[in-house]
């Protein structure tokens, strides 16, 4: 056993993970528009890559919605495809 | 008669009444099979996010039009032919869809939308 590991007596306690919501059922949102770029931002990360359902909390159907729009801004060059520091 | 929105990606060089002159082009070109355009919305010269055909700067136009559904693949050849456009997408519009529309040029939407997350 490593000289210098620390054992506790009692396990750490985690900062509880804020409980995630959709926010596309709490606010009523239907469309996912592909032109408004800022909402579309917040669903894909620094490299331009979509997040993971775990990551935005959205519930599957917007989640594809979501998806299917960020292709279309991509495919007309609203979103890029790869790039960097894109926040 | 289905909700359609077109997008077009003009080359940048295109002048301004070029520009206009195109609008109005495909805009007779569906009225005439049909149907009829509800909103048209250009933006103008807008950065492209990657580079198109080594352009970097594209000229977008946004048009809402209600038209049967025969209509997109004609419209779609003239597209192809058409060498001043660099990229096209034409996407279904569900009745959400028109309704975000219709919000979004009339008004904005309620404040509540912009302080979510």
């Amino acid at each position: 056993m490593a000289k210098n590991e620390i054992k506790y007596l009692t396990a750490i306690k985690q900062e509880k993970p804020k409980k995630k919501f959709c926010r596309f059922k709490k606010y009523g949102i239907k469309y996912v528009d592909y032109k408004d770029i800022e909402f579309l931002k917040k669903f894909i990360n620094e490299q331009g890559k979509m997040l993971p359902r775990r990551l935005s909390g959205n519930s599957l159907k917007y989640q594809r919605k979501v998806a299917d729009a960020v292709k279309k801004a991509r495919q007309m060059s609203l979103l890029p495809y790869v790039t960097d520091l894109l926040k | 008669m289905n909700n359609y929105e077109l997008m077009v990606i003009f080359t940048p060089v295109l002048s301004e009444e070029d520009f206009k002159s195109a609008q109005k082009k495909y805009q007779d070109f569906i009225k005439e099979n049909g149907g009829d355009t509800v909103a048209s919305n250009p933006w103008g010269l807008k950065s492209l996010a990657y580079p198109i055909d080594k352009k970097t700067t594209g000229i977008y136009w946004i048009l809402e039009f209600t038209a049967p559904s025969t209509v997109n693949e004609k419209l779609k050849i003239q597209f192809l032919r058409d060498e001043q456009i660099m990229r096209h997408m034409i996407t279904k519009l569900d009745k959400y869809a028109v309704e975000y529309n219709h919000i979004k040029r009339n008004g904005g939407f309620p404040v509540h939308k912009a302080v979510e997350a």
